[in-house]
């Protein structure tokens, strides 16, 4: 009989060895779901793991695609992170992702063509005020009314939708695009463009603010009394309650700050890497980053692994789609076993095994 | 404008047909979330039951035996979310949206040879003169047999939950598992069957787009049907008959707002469109209002161990 | 700019490096907006990949990645498989315009071919279906076969592309009945075939006897025939799992002529950026098989009105016709430019409703 027994802390050995123990069995497990789908399968994990960072025909312009891949995803995560460790569940990223970017492209084309250097920094402000108040509605419903914030976000994110449909097809229409959707494109726009800051990096302010927030989350959460607040909150609300942490307050916090990130992330892609409003811009980086949170273990540098990861197997799975010619379901379900694996293997770092002593499971 | 054109009648018959998937969904995932476990992978299995019960209804020429393809292929996606959270204690949120990940891209695997076929068809249920009787015959008595399936479950598992031994055990185990764990039973167990459940309710009701609704298998079908399924299920605060409620409103406002659009309404189709997420969000902000002097009921409703995970220490 | 020219240069010399490792075969690419499974417009350019495959046999290698959002991801993507050596790809939805031209100004030896966009450069063509002049067929049976006079039409989003079909089903309807009247219904999407199948059923309750979409999924025809007595057209795919009733009818994607003609082109050294808009006639709009649940007569004026417009002898848009809000639009003969037609933004007189925007 096999049972589980505790660890009093987290092993900082296996909290090092099981993610590489995951990604390999990711790989025998994919490996043989690809050769059942009649692919190579060591070819098939080479161009998944290696090609986007070492082959010499991709690498340059994949590696650099990382960071613009991982930094949406990382820095809605951080939000995230810091509302999940205090119970605060908002699941709505993505609709705050893209009420961000609305909002910042509205101000940003509202200058059109105006030059300026007050454009871009008017437009990161109004980004993450987007947002936070979209983040504010599940947050102000909650503190008032106790209504769920987990429903109330997530019902968002389609009204948001249809706010970014309905935006692309009327009020921020390209007035040059001959009738079709989408926005002016912020290539063509020299000061409301989220620009690469050095060539062939892939290192734009979204990269800059996505390390920026890892850092402070990293300070908040081991230095500052909010970060013991949110802990407290999160493992034991009746004790925070009496250590003199407000609910409502820490709700707010959370919620906002959250919103405000994600707001922020839209902002950044919707002015460099995307570079216009469309009727999907969105493409699910407030869903990942959930997943992403959770695999990074809710601290900020696990965080920024994770994503760094999650943008590996994407990029890395367009590869193997299309030189291999691996349907994109596979791939799908191969990102689904890593992170399966990823998190099954956790329980090594949290307990002990301990083989012969029979117990009640 | 010709709101005449519309027939209370045919409205109150079409949405039952148009939220049954997403309450079989909601109910499936409302007996998980009692045993006190979140699953979020709702969509994932619902497309899995889709292609499944596609897939061999096709094969089978048999729409039952589709059904219960899409159930076992629920269930047994929804095991490897019951091992990884129960056995190894995996992080639940986490482990859902995996989840649906995963049976997403399994489902478009498993589809492939499907597309562009067509499912043997779903006769109506003939009631004979109970048909015919005005309003109540067009509404109650003239749909397919997964809908009073679905209308049983809906009523049984109220039964289930509230009268029986069954029932409180899973309370138990989702409102104190140990506690529950201390007086002998068996928590995990209990889960996993729960989560089964969920699996099997998920996957009929990805089924029953595929084979009645639509029914035709395509990709990534349900389009957000499993979202909405967890919404549904905390605007019920976890109530077996006001998922009945939720579905049938969120169901009703979708048919209602491309009824107001077909009938020419002057409202701006954007605003229509949005209109059943707002519905229900309003809805919920007043049922979780707190009342004189008491607390909001909804937020009492939620188990209390919903989303931990169980580990028997001793 | 010093910056893009060095980016532009250190990618270039990278195109050329993988250049030599390229074979003799031609390679092109396809990128998708939605999985090929999707029974409808992805679907049918996937069939034009299968085309050329074919055509061409061990002279070609086709590429293709599904699913690819109108994002950042579609710039990556079209990068990608330009530095995997490409020598030409098809980019198969309007929003990969931009990135289309942002990646081709990098490598200007691959050729570039963007399906129903309008801009261009030297290694950049664009590409469309005149899908409207299949409209008008539909539109002419439609208004023959009504018995309700009432038409339901199920439009994705409202832009010119979808505005243009719905003008053109109109007008022949309107020819072909006078009473006819329409009602349109968004979906706000391309494919959810549960919200299909609901905007059909809401149509059918509100009396329409003939249904027309522009969206990719079979859930309408399935909701028809549950009805009855209700008549459909197959979109982008032939949809002839449901002829001879409700479907009686279709428009086909045709894209495998026209991608094997410029694989060639590239093959022969002859390819140069172009503007192609064809319909009926080069076939890359083809009409299915006009079932036999349509009279003999409707079918054979049904026909004639194709092959009208296929010897070029009939436009769909021919005057005298109004807008919406009464004013003029084209005089008695005129015919529209393509210009207009490929922004239009506006019903034609007769239409009720409002366009959303």
């Amino acid at each position: 009989m096999i049972t589980l027994e505790k660890r009093p802390q987290p092993s900082k050995l296996w909290t090092a060895i099981t993610p590489v123990l995951a990604v390999i069995a990711t790989m025998i497990a994919g490996g043989l779901m690809f050769a059942l789908l009649g692919k190579d399968p060591f070819i098939a994990i080479r161009t998944i793991f290696w090609d986007p960072l070492f082959n010499e025909q991709f690498a340059a312009f994949s590696r650099p695609q990382l960071l613009v891949k991982a930094a949406p995803l990382i820095l809605i995560a951080t939000g995230l992170a810091m509302g999940f460790r205090a119970g605060v569940w908002n699941i709505g990223a993505e609709g705050q992702y893209i009420m961000g970017a609305i909002s910042g492209a509205a101000v940003g084309l509202a200058f059109h063509p105006t030059e300026s250097v007050f454009i871009f920094p008017l437009m990161v402000a109004a980004g993450a005020l987007g947002g936070f108040l979209w983040a504010m509605i599940p947050g102000i419903l909650k503190v008032r009314f106790h209504t769920n914030e987990i429903l109330v976000s997530l019902l968002l994110v389609y009204v948001a939708e249809f706010i970014l449909a309905s935006m692309a097809l009327g009020a921020l229409r390209n007035p040059e695009g001959n009738g079709f959707p989408g926005s002016r494109n912020f290539k063509e726009y020299p000061s409301a463009f989220n620009a690469e800051l050095l060539p062939n990096t892939g290192l734009h302010w979204g990269v800059v603010a996505a390390i920026v927030a890892v850092i402070f989350a990293y300070i908040l959460f081991s230095k500052h009394m909010m970060g013991f607040h949110i802990r407290l909150a999160g493992q034991a609300p009746k004790a925070a309650r009496f250590g003199g942490v407000e609910p409502a307050r820490l709700i707010l916090f959370c919620l906002g700050t959250s919103g405000a990130l994600a707001g922020l992330a839209g902002l950044f892609e919707v002015s460099g890497p995307a570079g216009q409003i469309s009727i999907d811009f969105n493409v699910g980086y407030g869903f990942t980053a959930i997943i992403v949170a959770f695999l990074g273990r809710l601290n900020p540098i696990g965080i920024l692994l994770a994503g760094l990861l999650m943008a590996l197997t994407y990029i890395g799975g367009e590869l193997a789609s299309f030189m291999l010619g691996v349907p994109s379901a596979a791939i799908q379900a191969f990102q689904g076993m890593l992170l399966f694996f990823l998190l099954a293997v956790d329980v090594l770092t949290n307990y002990r095994i301990r083989f012969g002593k029979r117990e009640v499971v | 404008m010709d709101l005449s054109a519309i027939s209370p009648t045919l409205l109150v018959a079409s949405l039952m047909v148009a939220a049954t998937p997403i309450l079989l969904a909601a109910l499936g995932e409302l007996i998980v979330e009692k045993s006190g476990v979140l699953n979020l992978g709702v969509e994932g299995m619902m497309i899995t039951g889709a292609i499944c019960g596609f897939a061999i209804a096709v094969e089978s020429g048999s729409p039952v035996l589709g059904f219960a393809a899409a159930a076992v292929g629920g269930a047994v996606l929804s095991l490897i979310f019951g091992l990884l959270t129960q056995i190894l204690l995996s992080n639940q949120v986490a482990t859902g949206l995996a989840l649906t990940l995963f049976g997403l891209g399994l489902s478009s695997m498993l589809g492939q040879g499907y597309v562009g076929l067509r499912p043997p068809s779903v006769e109506k249920l003939n009631f004979g003169p109970l048909g015919d009787i005005p309003f109540i015959g067009p509404v109650l008595f003239n749909h397919d047999w997964m809908v009073y399936v679905t209308l049983l479950l809906c009523v049984g598992s109220w039964v289930v939950l509230k009268f029986t031994r069954v029932g409180l055990i899973l309370r138990a185990v989702g409102e104190n598992h140990d506690a529950a764990h201390a007086l002998g039973y068996k928590v995990v167990k209990v889960r996993l069957l729960a989560i089964m459940f969920g699996g099997a309710c998920a996957g009929l009701g990805g089924a029953y787009l595929s084979l009645i609704r639509v029914p035709q298998w395509t990709e990534g079908m349900t389009a957000g049907a499993g979202w909405i399924a967890l919404a549904i299920v905390v605007f019920a605060s976890w109530r077996p008959l006001r998922v009945l409620l939720g579905a049938y409103l969120f169901g009703g406002v979708t048919v209602l707002q491309l009824n107001l659009q077909a009938a020419g309404l002057a409202i701006p189709v954007e605003y229509l469109s949005m209109s059943p997420y707002l519905i229900t969000i309003a809805v919920l902000v007043i049922m979780s209002a707190p009342r004189k002097g008491g607390k909001s009921r909804a937020s009492l409703a939620a188990p209390a161990c919903l989303g931990r995970a169980f580990h028997a220490s001793n | 700019m010093k910056r893009r020219t060095i980016l532009a240069g250190a990618v270039a010399a990278l195109a050329m490096t993988s250049g030599a490792f390229a074979e003799d075969k031609t390679k092109v690419g396809f990128v998708y907006i939605g999985p090929v499974g999707d029974g409808g417009w992805t679907y049918e350019h996937d069939q034009g990949r299968l085309a050329v495959e074919k055509e061409f046999g061990d002279k070609v290698e086709t590429i293709y990645q599904e699913n690819v959002p109108e994002s950042a991801d579609a710039e990556r993507v079209i990068t990608q498989m330009a530095l995997s050596g490409a020598d030409l790809i098809f980019t198969t939805s309007f929003g990969y315009m931009d990135p289309t031209l942002a990646v081709a100004a990098k490598f200007p030896n691959v050729k570039f071919e963007h399906a129903t966009g309008f801009k261009r450069a030297d290694n950049v063509s664009t590409y469309s279906a005149r899908f409207y002049e299949g409209r008008a067929v539909q539109g002419h049976i439609a208004g023959k076969m009504t018995k309700t006079n009432k038409v339901g039409y199920i439009g994705s989003f409202p832009i010119p592309e979808v505005i243009r079909g719905i003008n053109s089903a109109y007008i022949h309807a309107k020819k072909a009945n006078p009473d006819v009247e329409f009602s349109v219904v968004w979906a706000y999407t391309w494919f959810d075939p549960a919200k299909e199948a609901d905007a059909a059923t809401a149509l059918i309750e509100q009396g329409a006897d003939v249904i027309l979409q522009h969206t990719d999924s079979t859930a309408p025809q399935a909701a028809a025939q549950k009805a009855g007595n209700v008549i459909t057209f197959g979109q982008a795919s032939d949809m002839s799992e449901y002829a001879p009733m409700p479907r009686v009818s279709s428009i086909i994607d045709n894209w495998g002529p026209y991608y094997i003609a410029r694989t060639k082109a590239v093959m022969d050294g002859t390819w140069e950026s172009t503007d192609t808009w064809d319909g009926i006639a080069p076939g890359m709009v083809g009409i299915g098989e006009i079932s036999d649940a349509v009279p003999a007569d409707v079918k054979a004026e049904a026909l004639a009105l194709k092959d009208s417009i296929a010897d070029g002898s009939y436009m769909p848009f021919t005057g005298p016709l109004k807008k919406q809000d009464g004013s003029d639009w084209l005089a008695d003969g005129e015919t529209a430019d393509d210009g207009t037609l490929a922004g239009m933004n506006f019903y034609v007189e007769g239409i009720k409703g409002d366009i959303p925007n």
